[in-house]
């Protein structure tokens, strides 16, 4: 079973290629069915995104917005200023959610035109905006690099 | 004055660098032995010029020097000592300041231990390494100056970011960067391997234990992080597919690979040039985790205050190390000699489908992580990627490879007969079998992949142990000569049986808290009962407390189980100073079975509190798994063979018997 040096190099080569051949083959079927994309409000409106969908949804969580409902469940708004979106949400809520702050929340529409989120993304650091959410304000020229939030 | 001796030493230690990277490289290239000598001189230099730098930085968030723009910014007098020092590298600038420290104590340490090394090798190696600091010195220096200052001195600093405030968090950068730095030196054997054109075994036997003392720390590091996650962030998650967390994951797995195609050109001369790829790829992904970390062009769970404007400093270094690392590689790797040869059923050929197979799983990482940023550039679509994408495209790379690692060490060198060594197996089989079957009986819920999952982590420990036991010829030979074979074991040899156990004990922990966790969230006043797992929580009552720089609420819970009363947990609620951010500290009952976890929430309108509680089942053994790893490597590190000047050229090029 000696091999030459040539054969042992395409050896190599084509074991190599099949593996990569089925990694980048699986990476493209993943990626075409688990990527999630990123909302805020009024791109929600404007996409007319279609209930069921699982998206994340960015913004800022409206002012005195924040409910308490029965069996641990919350509810609240996130804004980008120019449309909202109510949000329901069962668990408990990461230490830094607050009212006027940046949030992105991860979940599906509802026929009821609420939004239904399973996970809220955790913050580690008061000043922290999350990248797409400054991105997103910043287009709509409410984000000062500076003083954060214009309200 | 002190901290302008420390400012002063940063530049000074900038200069060297310098020195560092151009003289030494331009003596090798003229065969000038004398002035070569000046490059492991100069490495000290630096590293001594860079621990005063840090030690004045130090000193100065101890003394809280608030005249320092750093130590205002990220410290506070009421802090506890711990992390005032630890807070040194819990920001931006500290932390690149540590990362140099890092990089130049390995370039110090390659300096005094390299003394067999070639002295054209060893000038090279140092020159490449000053490169990388003459680069991130440069960053330091022009735009990430910890040695501002403020004129006036503000009274009072605005805090460490308290959820950094934790015994973990403290070293776990330290060992993360020790990890990511210290590929840093494989990275420069390769390139002074490429400018000189020659890889020969002693290479490798000197780039291996680098190597593996960067991966014990990376493995130890993200393992400390993943605790770290799991303990401070309440979710009871220990992994959660981030950019960060992949960052340092992807550097990882390459050095993994890395570390086993070594093996291959130490021991039969072969594999050279993709080997030498490896030890590229694994420093550059270091060097984008950086990127990643340091920038925040990613969302991330895990960022803190990030500043994107040095996320083009760092891009431009990593373009240029990356780029000009490659172009060289393309340049010179066809020049290298050939190597040995192998058959397709061979232990070299078992540990290149190990080494295809990590590339491929770190490929897709890498795609995972990436894909966001490329395709926001491409149509300004927002997305991510998120754990299913990851555990579906890593889980199914990575399985095959789980399967094969007990094969591989059964593999002859050259030429193997895969049927025998499947063949030794069997008892390793038998035992994953009981396993898995076990697992059913103990839970007959969950998934019923979890059976199977848990039948992989028996076969990579039994199979480990069974290799073991076939090399000290335990149960064939009396006790008293497996015993003498045992204590004559390479340490290399136990390593690696070490190493691939804590696969095992880390893939039991993974798969028994992804199929067999429980959770139960209630909203309880004092006196109510949660049950979960067979045991009661019950809430007893609440108190406020006030610790050196916060204060609290402490919920206490008793946990009982029948009528013993097993423990009492605590979880508070703190809000710290001055920045009045809250964090939550759970509460966490260690069980041999796995982990009881308790979160006190928020308080409910009606004056109840929300408590989730959690049982991890085996938790544990993910992190046990890892200290076993870590262990491995340090026991194949301090291998007789590996001794300071033990490899030298001449003698490497006897044939290297293959080992068993």
């Amino acid at each position: 079973m000696a091999m030459t040096r040539k054969q042992q190099r395409s050896a190599f080569i084509v074991t190599g290629l099949v593996i990569l051949g089925a990694a980048a083959a699986l990476v493209l079927t993943a990626l075409r069915d688990t990527i999630v994309f990123f909302y805020t409000p009024s791109e929600v409106i404007s996409k007319k995104v279609e209930p069921g969908t699982r998206f994340r949804l960015g913004g800022l969580v409206a002012k005195d917005s924040i409910e308490r409902l029965q069996g641990a469940k919350v509810r609240f708004t996130v804004t980008d200023t120019d449309n909202t979106l109510t949000v329901t949400y069962a668990g408990t809520l990461p230490d830094l959610f607050r009212e006027g702050q940046g949030v992105v929340t991860e979940g599906q529409l509802l026929r009821s035109g609420h939004f239904e989120a399973d996970t809220v993304l955790a913050k580690h650091d008061e000043n922290y905006m999350p990248k797409e959410v400054a991105d997103a304000l910043k287009k709509k020229g409410v984000w000062q690099e500076q003083s954060g939030v214009k309200q | 004055m002190i901290v302008e001796t420390g400012h002063f030493a940063l530049l000074l230690a900038f200069a060297v660098a310098a020195y560092q990277m151009l003289v030494p490289l331009y003596a090798a290239e003229m065969g000038d032995e004398r002035l070569m000598r000046v490059a492991p001189t100069a490495a000290v230099v630096q590293f001594l010029l860079l621990a005063i730098a840090f030690a004045v930085l130090t000193r100065a968030y101890v003394t809280s020097d608030f005249s320092l723009e750093n130590v205002w910014a990220n410290s506070h007098s009421a802090k506890p000592l711990v992390y005032k020092i630890s807070g040194v590298w819990g920001n931006h600038e500290g932390s690149m300041l540590l990362w140099v420290l890092i990089l130049a104590l390995f370039s110090a340490a390659v300096a005094v231990f390299g003394g067999s090394l070639p002295p054209g090798l060893k000038a090279r190696v140092i020159a490449v390494q000053g490169s990388i600091s003459f680069a991130f010195l440069a960053f330091i220096v022009l735009v990430s100056n910890p040695f501002w200052r403020l004129d006036p001195a503000p009274a009072e600093g605005k805090g460490l970011n308290p959820i950094l405030q934790d015994p973990a968090l403290a070293i776990h950068p330290p060992l993360l960067y020790a990890g990511y730095v210290g590929l840093s030196v494989a990275f420069s054997f390769a390139i002074a391997a490429l400018i000189e054109g020659r890889v020969d075994a002693a290479w490798a036997r000197w780039v291996r234990p680098w190597t593996l003392a960067a991966w014990m720390f990376l493995t130890v590091g993200i393992a400390m992080g993943s605790w770290w996650a799991y303990y401070e962030l309440g979710w009871g998650g220990w992994w959660f597919w981030d950019p960060v967390e992949n960052a340092s994951f992807m550097p990882w797995l390459i050095a993994t690979a890395l570390l086993h195609s070594a093996i291959v050109v130490e021991k039969r001369n072969a594999l050279k040039v993709w080997t030498i790829l490896l030890a590229i790829l694994a420093f550059s992904l270091s060097l984008v985790g950086t990127f990643l970390v340091r920038s925040g062009v990613l969302t991330s769970v895990h960022a803190f205050a990030v500043d994107p404007a040095r996320g083009v400093f760092i891009l431009l270094i990593l373009c240029l190390f990356i780029g000009g690392a490659l172009t060289l590689y393309a340049w010179r790797a066809p020049q290298l000699q050939a190597g040995g040869l192998f058959s397709p059923i061979s232990r070299e050929s078992a540990l290149v489908v190990n080494n295809l197979l990590l590339t491929a799983a770190a490929a897709a990482v890498f795609i995972g992580t990436l894909y966001p940023l490329a395709l926001e550039a491409i149509n300004g679509n927002k997305i991510s990627v998120g754990p299913p994408y990851f555990n579906f495209t890593f889980g199914i790379l990575i399985l095959p490879l789980l399967l094969l690692v007990p094969l591989g060490p059964m593999m002859s060198w050259k030429r193997a007969d895969a049927w025998a060594a499947a063949q030794r197996l069997w008892v390793a089989a038998l035992i994953a079998l009981a396993g898995g079957i076990l697992s059913l009986v103990i839970q007959i819920r969950g998934p019923w992949l979890a059976p199977l999952g848990i039948a992989l982590g028996g076969w990579l420990i039994a199979g480990s142990l069974v290799e073991l036991a076939g090399r000290i010829k335990l149960f064939s030979a009396p006790t008293a000569v497996s015993w003498s074979r045992l204590r004559g074991l390479p340490g290399q040899a136990i390593g690696m049986t070490l190493a691939h156990l804590g696969v095992g004990v880390m893939v039991l922990g993974i798969v028994a808290v992804t199929a067999w966790r429980q959770e139960v969230i209630k909203e309880m006043s004092p006196q109510e009962v949660l049950e979960i797992a067979g045991s009661k929580v019950i809430f007893v009552g609440e108190s406020p407390l006030t610790g050196p720089n916060y204060s609290a609420t402490v919920g206490r819970f008793r946990i009982e189980r029948g009528k013993t009363v097993l423990t009492e947990l605590k979880s508070e609620k703190r809000v710290f100073l001055p920045s009045r951010q809250p964090t939550t500290e759970v509460g966490i009952y260690p069980m041999w079975t796995g982990d009881l976890y308790v979160v006190m929430g928020d308080q409910a309108p009606d004056g109840k509190r929300t408590v989730r509680a959690y049982f991890n089942p085996l938790v544990n053994f993910i992190w046990f798994g890892a200290v076993i790893m870590f262990i491995g490597g340090a026991v194949s590190l301090f291998d007789r063979r590996y001794r300071i000047g033990a490899p030298t050229r001449a003698a490497a090029s006897e044939p290297v018997p293959a080992a068993e």
